[in-house]
């Protein structure tokens, strides 16, 4: 018996999720409705007495103040212009809120109650056509790669699947290489053709087929996005062989520079340095870029938490205390008709991100405190997706022990069918038709069930229960058992996996991606009290197996054996082959562009860009002060509003040292030269830590690249330019490496066959410890009559610059970055700001110095006089031209006026000057060379440009 | 003197429970944090303790509304504990996510665990989780948390249903006449102001309420996160201050059983 019961805000509240679908459908040009009704409609499988019913819905799912509810009905029934329409999820995704219920309703004390599931039911008001609700249905209210309208008559429940077994060989031995490939194409297992020869070779030589899950497990293993092949394999590259060009510039950088502080580096799940006697802090970021593409809000969802299972599964475990996101997307304002198929609008994946990233983060009680927004149009079939987490280790406790013996036990979420084939389909391109096959790979996560996760299994840490973690992420428990315990071997026994439904394979049971899942290796001694702790939360542990010493992996199911391979074979067997990888600069004319007149409204212009304007819509859905360590927060100033270049965070609240946190991305100078570009991510992120009152000292990097395909050597030279421009650029510095990882395939195949790449993009995300956040500077100007000095050399690099662009100018001078002088600088800057010379201090990015300028004034809500003619400057004699260079390595630097002798002092012999001084009128003025005043624009007036173009 | 107890009750999805523990131990207090299973199974029990504090977070995912599920299990399964531990004359605050669940306990604005709720905390008007500092106006009344703070202060949100929304207007009447609207959403000069001075559309500004007796107190801003003079957003503006204007909803609590 199924019980149907709605529920909806009562006829006179507000309703914000009806009215969401309003403005939703005035952005597709639909301006005819009058009204909607929203109402939560949940499914409950088995019997159930009338008064239990009542009970159900007036003591747990309707909030009688706010809410009517209907029981085996409905509130309002659509007639006249009214039409209904009820989304549920597919079978077999996450519904989180169901599972909830099905435990809400144990504890109102009723039985009973087998199944649950949720939909919701829209009743929408006004006259519309059958294509204006077909284009509301798909663009507005559903995603159908994880959704569908629920149909009169439809099966809500699922019916009992049977466990299968059948064990699968897959005829290998015999097959020609065409068949080879076939194989790998059918089976998606995104393997080329010397990679299916080896595995062929290799079972010759064992004289047997090789299992589908052997198979699988290969493929995954060797996936570009388990094994980074590419990068750690051979690239032929201006004639010579380069031999692991990841190890010949990240690894060599961070190998040479040897820095102490360094725990843990290129080995673990995140990278560890020192924080302080006793904890350090590990960094990882990663992209979920196929994922969100296809279902924004899962995609960024897992992402997310994702990220977050890794500093989790390094060392011992580390506590997550930061998350960060950037995101790369297509133009928000295009026109839908514009869209090529296949593609979600921009806009719709932006909220679909955010919502995604905002409701695990927040969910999980970890800030979002650091992140970036970008916008090319180049993104429009692929957008990225970059989730960070940092987390806060007990230094003791970085080290794992593998050894024989131990029990393998999986804690946490359950396994579905959910994410197969993520690790390797994401090592593939995305087309119009993706939607098909990424429909088993796109899930939705469960925060509870992973924030339940991490609470035990810190308390677990600390008493010492397990001796080894990992999480299972793509590939899942092929990936994470093959990896961990590589030096041992192991056995499992896939039956005893726990699983969300029953009818999965061996195979699928092995190679799911189903989030909120790590495994732990338990010495036997310690197995009852470890699942005596995990079961005291009401979190699910369940022995799978046990480590061996024969370095083999063993599956069995049912007693079976289904799959054994040698643990060398797996992890070293993958035949490296060359890649061709060639680099030419692009063809770019150098024209001037014309110059524009009112350099007051290009300000303007500029601030209101996508990839300049405020990001706070984004920005405040996050919780960015949970945990209660926020010294710095994203947005700063007199009314809390300003573009922080920073986040600052101290993890121990009894302490004042603190994590200092920035990021460099910036794609537009990739598409002139991916070598500058690299470098100046490397600049910018490092400027932003310098900015907040941070030093080089103590500052690590991460990397993350995402390119096309690296198969076509056009795409590989600039892969391999942006690396050697990483290894040049942060061995100056001297800030070493510690994690990294690179995406790649990021293209989009058009229906037409056309292939459109990302641009070549390199996130840089640096991290720094502070001994004293009170030494902290904030970008807002502080008072008036302080002087305003430009620290750094401006020069005539106007390629891949807002202003160029907005005047119709082209220029192949992307942005330099001279490191020796910059470190220099960045190092007598970051003294004068520990000496406390600083009021406050902005880095000079996108738009350059005016925006620069701009913002400082506004945050802090003071006008400021400048003039240009003391600007310190190379090859530059233009006002136009020295307000919006993108030059790297500079700042603005607003210093109290009682210290500027001493400021001047420590800057000596560095380019610098006083050029200005902050003023009450509310008025930023700018004179230029030739004396005369060439902005004079109000502050407010600024602001209102910088935050019209995303205040959604 | 031994300390004074506090229990800090985690469920599953709670997460400021360690800094609400914190900030009561900074103050002199003794906080442990306990998980409702052992309260449900017995192993630790109410009666050891002088303050309860449900944290903010986000339990059982917020999943069907804000609370909810922690609230019925404290209704249904600890009435007794509940009513006991209220009638000994100790002290319960819930904050943010700990209010929602108070409120749909039937712990504020009086104890009836009956399930007759009359006020709720339901979706902000804007449609999404916000995160901002707001200015509060701390009214004159019997909540014992709240005495002797400033007339205005400044505390974070971060929520996405905070909208306090009466059953009717008695109950609006009630609150006003009993005294038990202990904080409301101010512009910075202490008027009533929209929104996002008033984050999220509650009646009157309604920030906080307690019970008649000023024991029982449920607040939508975090004390918590006002803690460290380095919390405050403009505190590389205006300076450190010697302390965070949350401290003393903390210091209050625990020096209620000093005196």
């Amino acid at each position: 018996m199924i019980t149907r019961i709605e529920r909806a805000h009562k006829a006179d509240l507000f309703d914000p999720e009806a009215q969401a679908v309003v403005s939703g459908a005035a952005d597709l040009g639909i301006k005819t409705i009058e009204r909607v009704f929203f109402f939560h409609v949940t499914y409950l499988l088995g019997d159930l007495a009338p008064a239990d019913k009542r009970r159900i819905a007036e003591e747990l799912l309707t909030d009688r103040v706010t809410q009517d509810y209907a029981v085996d009905g409905y509130l309002r029934r659509a007639a006249g212009d009214a039409w209904s329409v009820e989304i549920t999820y597919n079978r077999g995704v996450t519904d989180m809120v169901a599972e909830t219920t099905l435990k809400a309703v144990r504890d109102l004390g009723i039985e009973g109650v087998q199944d649950a599931k949720t939909a919701r039911r829209y009743e929408i008001i006004g006259r519309l056509s059958d294509a204006q609700k077909e284009l509301i249905v798909q663009k507005l209210l559903m995603n159908k790669v994880n959704e569908h309208v629920v149909q009169p008559g439809e099966e809500i429940f699922m019916s009992k699947a049977e466990d299968r077994f059948e064990l699968v060989y897959v005829p290998l031995l015999q097959a020609s290489p065409e068949e080879l490939m076939r194989i790998s194409r059918e089976r998606d297992l995104f393997l080329n053709l010397a990679e299916m020869s080896a595995i062929q070779e290799h079972f010759r030589r064992l004289k047997r087929e090789p299992t589908d899950v052997e198979l699988e497990m290969l493929a995954q293993t060797w996936s570009e996005h388990c094994s980074h092949k590419t990068l750690t394999g051979l690239v032929e590259y201006n004639g010579e062989v380069i031999d692991n060009p990841l190890k010949k510039t990240i690894f060599q950088v961070t190998r040479e520079l040897n820095k102490p502080w360094c725990l843990s580096v290129f080995k673990d799940n995140a990278g560890v340095i020192e924080f302080d006697d006793q904890y350090a802090v590990c960094f990882k970021v990663e992209t979920h870029n196929h994922p969100s593409a296809m279902e924004p809000y899962g995609g960024a969802n897992t992402g997310i938490g994702g990220v977050i299972r890794d500093p989790l599964g390094t060392g011992l475990g580390a506590k997550p205390i930061i998350n960060t996101d950037v995101f790369c997307f297509g133009p928000v304002d295009m026109r839908h008709e514009d869209l090529p198929k296949g593609v979600l609008h921009p806009k719709r994946v932006m909220q679909g991100v955010v919502a995604g990233v905002r409701d695990y983060g927040n969910r999980m009680g970890i800030p979002t405190c650091n992140g970036a927004v970008f916008f090319d149009e180049r993104y429009l079939g692929n957008p990225l997706v970059f989730c960070g987490n940092v987390g806060l280790i007990p230094r003791n406790m970085i080290e794992k022990t593998v050894t024989a013996g131990d029990y393998i036990v999986v804690v946490g979420g359950r396994t579905g069918r959910d994410g197969i084939h993520g690790a390797t389909a994401s090592s593939g391109e995305l087309h119009s038709e993706s939607e098909e096959i990424w429909s088993g790979a796109v899930q939705i996560g469960n925060p509870i069930v992973e924030k339940k996760l991490v609470d035990t299994l810190l308390q677990a840490r600390d008493r010492g229960l397990y001796r080894a973690i990992t999480d299972c992420g793509a590939g899942g428990l092929s990936s994470a058992v093959g990896e961990l315990a590589k030096s041992t071997g192991a056995e499992v026994d896939l039956e005893k996996v726990p699983l969300k439904y029953h009818g999965l394979t061996y195979m699928e049971i092995w190679i799911s991606e189903a989030q909120e899942r790590m495994v732990i290796f338990v010495p036997p001694e310690k197995l009852d009290e470890a699942l005596a702790l995990f079961a005291s939360e009401d979190v699910e542990a369940t022995v799978i197996g046990r480590t061996t010493g024969d370095k083999k992996i063993r599956l069995r199911y049912q007693g079976q054996v289904v799959g054994e391979l040698d643990m060398e074979f797996l992890h070293e067997g993958l035949p490296r082959i060359v890649r061709k990888a060639v680099w030419q600069p692009p063809q770019i004319v150098e024209s001037p562009g014309k110059p524009a007149h009112d350099l007051g409204q290009v300000l303007h212009r500029i601030l209101a860009a996508p990839n300049v304007c405020s990001k706070e819509w984004v920005i405040r859905q996050y919780d960015h002060e949970v945990q209660a360590g926020s010294v710095l927060k994203p947005l700063v100033g007199v009314e809390n509003d300003g573009p922080g270049d920073a986040c600052i965070v101290r993890p121990r609240l009894d302490s004042l040292r603190a994590v200092i946190l920035s990021n460099g991305l910036n794609p537009k100078y990739g598409l002139i030269d991916p070598y500058w570009m690299a470098a100046s991510a490397i600049d910018e992120a490092l400027r932003n830590i310098i900015a907040v009152g941070g030093s080089l000292e103590r500052t690590a990097l991460l990397d993350n690249f995402c390119w096309g395909n690296t198969d076509k050597p056009d795409r590989l030279g600039g892969l391999i330019r942006a690396a050697q421009a990483c290894y040049d650029t942060a061995k100056i510095f001297g800030t070493p490496f510690i994690s990294g990882k690179d995406s790649l395939n990021n293209e989009f195949q058009t229906e037409t066959g056309e292939s459109i790449a990302v641009p070549p993009t390199l996130l840089i995300s640096a991290i720094s410890v502070m001994e004293d956040c009170t030494k902290a500077v904030s970008m807002d100007l502080k008072r008036p009559e302080n002087p305003l000095y430009m620290v750094g050399l401006t020069k005539n690099e106007l390629g891949g610059s807002h202003y160029l662009e907005l005047i119709g100018g082209s220029s192949a001078a992307v942005p330099h970055v001279d490191a020796k002088a910059a470190k220099k600088l960045f190092q007598a800057l970051s003294a004068a700001m520990a000496a406390g010379t600083v009021a406050a201090c902005h880095d000079c990015s996108e738009g350059g110095l005016g925006v620069a300028l701009a913002e400082m004034a506004f945050a802090g809500g003071w006008g400021a006089d400048v003039d240009l003619s003391a600007l310190p400057a190379e090859g530059v004699d233009r006002d136009d031209l020295l307000l919006f260079s993108e030059s790297n390595s500079r700042f603005v630097v607003e210093v109290k006026a009682e210290k500027s002798r001493e400021f001047e002092e420590m800057l000596k012999g560095l380019p610098h000057a006083k050029i200005g001084r902050v003023t009450k009128d509310n008025r930023l003025r700018i004179k230029g060379l030739g004396g005369d005043e060439i902005v004079s624009e109000p502050i407010a007036a600024l602001k209102e440009s910088w935050q019209t173009t995303l205040r959604w | 003197m031994a300390k004074v107890r506090v229990l800090v009750l985690r469920a599953a999805g709670s997460n400021c429970d360690q800094e609400t523990k914190f900030a009561f131990d900074a103050v002199g207090g003794q906080a442990d944090l306990v998980h409702i299973n052992r309260l449900l199974e017995g192993t630790v029990s109410l009666r050891d303790y002088q303050i309860l504090a449900v944290p903010g977070g986000f339990t059982y995912g917020d999943d069907i509304s804000a609370g909810k599920v922690l609230a019925n299990q404290l209704r249904l399964k600890l009435a007794d504990q509940l009513q006991d531990f209220y009638t000994a004359g100790k002290l319960i605050i819930g904050i943010c996510n700990g209010f929602q669940v108070l409120v749909k306990a039937g712990l504020l604005p009086r104890l009836d665990l009956s399930a007759g709720q009359e006020v709720t905390l339901t979706y902000n008007d804007s449609g999404k989780f916000e995160d901002r500092w707001v200015y509060l106006h701390v009214n004159q009344t019997s909540c014992v948390f709240t005495q002797g703070m400033p007339q205005i202060v400044r505390l974070p949100v971060a929520h996405a249903e905070g909208k306090l929304v009466v059953r009717n207007e008695t109950v609006l009447q009630e609150l006003k006449q009993k005294m038990q609207i202990v904080l409301q959403y101010v512009d910075k000069d202490g008027n009533p102001a929209g929104y996002p001075m008033n984050p999220n559309g509650s009646i009157e500004g309604i920030a906080g309420i307690c019970d008649e007796s000023g024991r029982i107190f449920g607040l939508m801003p975090h004390p918590e996160r006002h803690f460290h003079p380095t919390h405050h957003p403009q505190w590389t503006r205006l300076g450190l201050a010697k302390e965070g204007d949350g401290v003393a909803v903390f210091r209050n609590a625990v020096n209620y059983f000093k005196a």
